[in-house]
């Protein structure tokens, strides 16, 4: 579904601030793969995303989602077939408009936008069908200004965005990491419902190794752009965070530095 | 003192109402353009200064060679729509930063405008052609009739458009442009056109004006963007303090429109009380300026946590979310 091929990226070159954040990152993602990354500070997990999103154009190597070259594409063309949770919550949604009019905009990704009205009733109903299964009491807001609301309830509204118009790849930047640890879970949940109900290739990063183990049928740790470890299948589902570390030393000859990682 | 009030004619003042309300719905045209970038785009756009006077110099060429001067009004958007779709393209294309892609093409809209004249001003003789939105004092009713007819035509069509799908797009890229192009949405393509469509709307009111005064200047967008401001921010805040909540998007446009009459009436009351007419502009920039300044001060000094520490007495909570 995902093939990133040799693909590299440098920031400022030529500058002191030169850093390569991707180097020659080959990695490949089954129809269906729920793929956690996770990796030291630097690593390029985030720059990973960012690629396949096309946020920038990398200097090297291509992107293939669903077996289209998309790596001329711009940003908005790619996201088409891209769904996507950031890890600000005033990212991923506009503020200014009403619930209803951001799940509009959602919907109509990859599409024409035409002169016809920009939220229509019948969708209406549908959007409150939707915001009644999220169980946070937004259904009875459906106009509301999505700047009103907490963040957790605006990551859960961009998660229903992202996935509104079933999207390829679904592409998580540590999309819970700004939020309280009950909220968190409660958006983890959500994540892993979805993803299971319409069988959503996923790449989620995250910066809680319990939460790299616990979802996702495969883990994938970066290094210095690149993937140094893969684990998948029966290893993932035994796999603990000791393990986990243990692996991390012998692959990368160092001791995982993330500051913000939380171990257990 | 006494000498200066008596000088003052209340009936002087009243005389020049039905004007000042006239002219304050022709600003208020373009405050509805100014509103589209500077509100739903977010971009302060100095194009606005010289599309205005693009809009005037285009009508009266037009009417001067012998058009229908209603037929010319259309030219004149469409002018003022040329002028924004240069200002979106050196932003967007050549990547210049808004602000300065404005001052860009206003200045050489200057020489334009000069060469669409071919001097600094011409003016069309009133009596031999006959305008719909003439000064004529005895036609100035229906002059202030048919500028309302245009406002509220505008109000209706811009209204609709933001509401579409087309329209939601531009208002997302105003706001979050980062969200808009993950949801798909070309934000370069929406400030292109956002900035064409307001430019439009300031050349028409442009057009307008200039059959109002019966001539059109090369100077007389300057100073227009912060018109245009005032007209939005006055219209703003007063409607919401009045209507609060229930100021929708239509209700605002129609408050940018009576910001735009206030505006005017409140100078042609200071103009009566003979403050000098040089120094208007002055007196507009700092009104802008006190006026840009509140929300944020208010923002600064009056949240809860200043108020515990300065004063006994206790603030109003500041609202959720904002």
């Amino acid at each position: 579904m995902l093939e990133i091929n040799r693909v590299s990226k440098t920031f400022n070159p030529g500058t002191v601030n030169e850093k390569t954040a991707l180097d020659g990152l080959t990695f490949h993602l089954n129809p269906g793969d729920f793929c956690t990354v996770i990796g030291g500070n630097g690593a390029g997990k985030s720059t990973m995303l960012n690629a396949i999103a096309g946020v920038w154009p990398v200097d090297e190597g291509n992107i293939i989602i669903d077996g289209k070259n998309v790596t001329q594409l711009p940003e908005h063309k790619r996201a088409a077939y891209l769904g996507r949770v950031f890890q600000d919550p005033m990212t991923g949604t506009a503020a200014t408009m009403g619930i209803d009019e951001n799940l509009a905009l959602a919907a109509r990704r990859g599409r024409l936008r035409t002169l016809k009205w920009g939220v229509t009733k019948k969708e209406q109903a549908q959007y409150k069908e939707l915001l009644a299964g999220l169980d946070l009491g937004l259904e009875d807001r459906l106009t509301s200004k999505v700047g009103l609301l907490s963040g957790g309830q605006r990551q859960a509204i961009t998660l229903l965005m992202a996935t509104l118009k079933q999207p390829k790849l679904l592409l998580l930047d540590e999309h819970t990491a700004a939020l309280d640890p009950k909220t968190a879970a409660k958006v983890l949940e959500l994540t892993d419902r979805i993803v299971s109900e319409h069988k959503l290739t996923t790449l989620m990063i995250t910066h809680n190794m319990r939460d790299a183990i616990a979802h996702g049928n495969r883990l994938v740790m970066m290094k210095d752009g690149k993937i140094i470890l893969d684990i998948s299948g029966e290893e993932k589902k035994k796999l603990t965070v000791e393990e986990l570390l243990e692996k991390f030393s012998v692959a990368s000859g160092d001791t995982l530095d993330n500051d913000r990682m939380i171990l257990g | 003192m006494l000498a200066y009030f008596s000088s003052l004619s209340p009936l002087a003042l009243l005389n020049s109402c039905p004007g000042g309300v006239a002219q304050g719905l022709i600003w208020g045209i373009m405050a509805l353009g100014v509103y589209l970038t500077f509100r739903v785009l977010d971009v302060a756009d100095l194009t606005v200064d010289g599309s205005l006077a693009t809009g005037g110099a285009v009508c009266i060429m037009l009417v001067l060679s012998g058009w229908n001067p209603q037929l010319a009004l259309l030219i004149s958007f469409f002018a003022g729509l040329a002028a924004g779709l240069i200002t979106g393209l050196l932003h967007t294309a050549l990547g210049i930063p808004d602000i300065l892609a404005g001052i860009l093409t206003q200045i050489s809209l200057y020489s334009i405008n000069l060469n669409i004249m071919g001097k600094a001003n011409q003016s069309v003789n009133v009596n031999k052609v006959t305008f719909l939105f003439t000064s004529n004092s005895k036609l100035l009713l229906r002059t202030i009739v048919l500028v309302a007819v245009v406002c509220a035509v505008l109000i209706a069509l811009i209204y609709w458009f933001l509401g579409t799908e087309f329209g939601s797009a531009i208002r997302a890229t105003g706001t979050n442009p980062n969200m808009s192009r993950a949801q798909g949405i070309n934000t370069n393509l929406m400030k292109v056109i956002g900035l064409a469509l307001s430019n439009g709307v300031v050349a028409l009111s442009g057009g307008i004006l200039s059959q109002y005064q019966g001539f059109a200047d090369v100077n007389m967008g300057r100073g227009a963007i912060v018109i245009g401001l005032a007209a939005v921010i006055i219209g703003e805040v007063l409607g919401e303090a009045i209507l609060g909540k229930r100021l929708n998007m239509a209700l605002r446009l129609l408050w940018v429109v009576i910001g735009g009459i206030i505006y005017y009436i409140v100078y042609v009351f200071v103009l009566w009380l003979k403050f000098p007419a040089d120094d208007m502009k002055l007196l507009t920039a700092i009104v802008v300026a006190i006026f840009l300044a509140v929300p944020y001060l208010k923002g600064k000094y009056f949240t809860k946590s200043y108020a515990v520490k300065y004063m006994t007495r206790p603030m109003r909570k500041k609202k959720e979310g904002q």
